[in-house]
């Protein structure tokens, strides 16, 4: 019963950690709490029926399944990562340099715009993801892993890996960490912000989208809200791990996971929403930069 | 080239058919924009014309300004002799929409602090009401001070930790305080019946004489509200009003010329959440029946809507807002499953283009 919990609760917390990895890069490089983040990835589990939907129309899955839905992820990851751009320029962009609370406005503008929009085209019904893995996995004594959550596990991980050897080691990374340290400074020795901040939102829609598929094919049921309580809980996994911290994330997404999973098995499941928001505020009031971050200081 | 970018977007999401009608659509409206932006200027000028015209800048003399609100409020008074029922359910529910405005827009537009779990205390003074009422059978008066005095001190409670914060991390603390109250509304099924909600909640009554009628309910209302202009507005031009500015356009400065900042955003919160409390007993007593549905988040986004679009600070802007927003969707029935969409852009379009609102006083700044 434990060890099962633990399972799905890793599996659970690898979701939240790639969608906190969003959270956490925007808010590194501007400051902004990207409220529309979690509609990103409602929109990459929805983009994904979609296309697999579409190559099953046109007979592709029936010939050949895995090339489908390697179709389908990158062209689920691509359009996310499209949307994530458009977004930035529309709603964020020109609020650049307003005052803070303004994008975040305009921030929650954007989300609910996308979920009537994807409520609006796609019905407020839910949208079955056509089960093509199975419940195939493997049994220890009494646990039981499906390769799915294996498979989500490793994605997360090898993911994870990769962008922060990006961040560390690439050209781009060492631009996007000089933006996060100084806007200005960063401009002032010939580094492009407003590409930057693209790749940004590119890198973490993609994550996002990535996240959504697996959570699809996980749950194997997505319906246009889910983005709002998927989005609030990976932001807590982003504050919990230390917001703007990579590792943070990874962490902080991980162990909200595990809390939730256990919580709702040995507490009570009625409130298993309600951990997310009370771990959110107890970390914020009692260390408000998190497990890896560091403390801030309010400049005048 | 952007209307194809985001034809192409929305592609998966309908086909190709409604792709290329949006790509149509926002290709015009592009267009048009374009073309006006070359006579902008011209328009610019009319525009501003016809703008101070309507908000009386100079046009009205303050003795004609206060004749015409004298008329407007004795029009407010007489109304439910001339209209239709259904119009004076369409009115109630945009009063109690101003008290919760106008509430949200002390701790908002005066003290610059975005609460985006006001719903908490609306919800908070509703099921008071709806409990004292239906449990303790205590009328609507000696249960008014109790839904209003607790959502004050909730306020209260809620702001002493979470002021600690800065102005991002607030509104998050407040959302989640105002979901964590909404589970509990739904999960706490002995006492607040969960999901089903609460119903059979009786009318106020003044001398034995039941204000369950619509016209005597209006007039409720409308006291109410009326009450919650006056005060706001006092409030506003007191020294707590001046200290509010004072916080939202510099905090670090104003506390220098020693303003004590953490008690004056502690009144802030209880100050707007009193009204909201006032507003969700108001809100139980013409229901007669509340549940958490009426509490979500959107109920929250839809609230602070009507004071970002109105103005924030201003209160008259604000009570136009609610006014816009309550009355706009119950005109057009059609386009009601539009409402949260064209909602959603309409705050990116605000914040973009018009920060300070529609009606938004000078000077006004979303900072903190």
């Amino acid at each position: 019963m434990f060890l099962q919990q633990l399972i799905n609760g890793l599996t659970l917390g690898s979701v939240y950690a790639l969608i906190a990895l969003g959270y956490s890069m925007v808010y590194g490089i501007l400051e902004l709490i990207n409220f529309a983040h979690g509609e990103i990835y409602m929109l990459g589990a929805y983009l994904g029926i979609i296309f697999l939907a579409f190559f099953t129309a046109i007979g592709l899955t029936a010939y050949n399944l895995p090339l489908s839905l390697l179709l389908t992820i990158i062209l689920s990851i691509i359009f996310c990562s499209c949307y994530g751009f458009t977004m930035e320029k529309i709603a964020y962009k020109p609020l650049r340099n307003a005052p803070r609370l303004s994008p975040l406005i305009s921030a929650i503008g954007v989300s609910i715009f996308l979920q009537n929009y994807v409520m609006l085209t796609q019905g407020a019904t839910d949208k079955v993801f056509p089960h093509i893995f199975g419940a195939a996995g493997f049994q220890f004594m009494s646990v039981r892993m499906t390769f799915l959550q294996l498979c989500i596990i490793l994605t997360s991980l090898i993911l994870m890996v990769v962008l922060r050897f990006f961040v560390r080691k690439t050209r781009m990374g060492t631009a996007m960490r000089a933006v996060a340290q100084d806007k200005t400074m960063a401009a002032l020795v010939g580094i492009n912000i407003d590409t930057v901040i693209s790749v940004t939102f590119i890198i973490g829609s993609g994550l996002a989208a990535v996240a959504g598929l697996m959570v699809a094919m996980y749950y194997g049921l997505v319906n246009y809200y889910i983005g709002y309580i998927a989005g609030i809980k990976a932001f807590t996994a982003a504050v919990l791990g230390g917001i703007g911290s990579i590792r943070g994330a990874m962490v902080g997404g991980i162990l909200l996971g595990l809390v939730e999973s256990l919580g709702g098995s040995y507490i009570s499941g009625e409130y298993k929403d309600a951990y997310a928001f009370v771990i959110l505020i107890i970390i914020l009031l009692i260390k408000p930069g998190g497990l890896f971050g560091k403390a801030e200081l309010e400049k005048v | 080239m952007t209307s194809l970018w985001l034809s192409i977007l929305f592609l998966p999401f309908k086909g190709l058919q409604a792709a290329l009608v949006l790509f149509a659509v926002v290709s015009t409206v592009l267009l048009s924009w374009a073309l006006l932006s070359k006579y902008k200027n011209t328009v610019g000028f009319y525009i501003r014309t016809v703008a101070s015209q309507l908000c009386g800048a100079g046009l009205f003399s303050h003795k004609q300004v206060l004749v015409g609100r004298y008329a407007c409020l004795l029009a407010l008074f007489i109304l439910p002799f001339f209209v239709r029922d259904y119009f004076l359910d369409v009115a109630i529910l945009v009063g109690i929409y101003v008290i919760l405005a106008l509430g949200l827009n002390v701790v908002v537009g005066f003290a610059g602090l975005l609460n985006l779990g006001f719903v908490a205390f609306y919800a908070l003074g509703a099921y008071t009401y709806a409990l004292l009422n239906t449990k303790l059978a205590l009328g609507f008066w000696t249960a008014l001070p109790f839904s209003v005095g607790l959502s004050a001190i909730a306020g209260f409670l809620l702001a002493v930790p979470a002021l600690r914060l800065r102005g991002d991390y607030l509104a998050i603390v407040t959302l989640g305080f105002g979901e964590i109250t909404r589970l509990i509304l739904n999960n706490w099924d002995s006492l607040t019946m969960g999901p089903n909600g609460i119903s059979g909640i009786s009318s106020p009554t003044i001398l034995s004489l039941s204000l369950g009628k619509l016209s005597y309910f209006y007039y409720l209302v409308l006291l109410f509200v009326l009450l919650t202009i006056f005060v706001t507005r006092r409030v506003y031009s007191s020294k707590i009003g001046r200290a509010w500015v004072a916080i939202r356009e510099d905090e670090i400065a104003s506390s220098i010329m020693g303003i004590n900042a953490t008690m004056y955003k502690l009144y802030a919160f209880a100050f707007g959440a009193f009204w909201a409390g006032l507003a969700g007993a108001v809100f139980a007593a013409k229901m007669q029946f509340v549940s958490p549905e009426s509490f979500t988040f959107m109920e929250s986004v839809l609230i602070l809507c009507m004071v970002i679009l109105g103005g924030l600070g201003s209160i008259w802007g604000v009570i136009l807002g609610a006014f816009i927003l309550v009355l706009l969707p119950e005109m057009l029935r059609e386009i009601q499953l539009y409402r949260m969409l064209t909602l959603g852009a309409g705050l990116v379009l605000l914040m973009v283009f018009r920060p300070q609102g529609l009606f938004g006083g000078k000077g006004v700044s979303l900072r903190s």
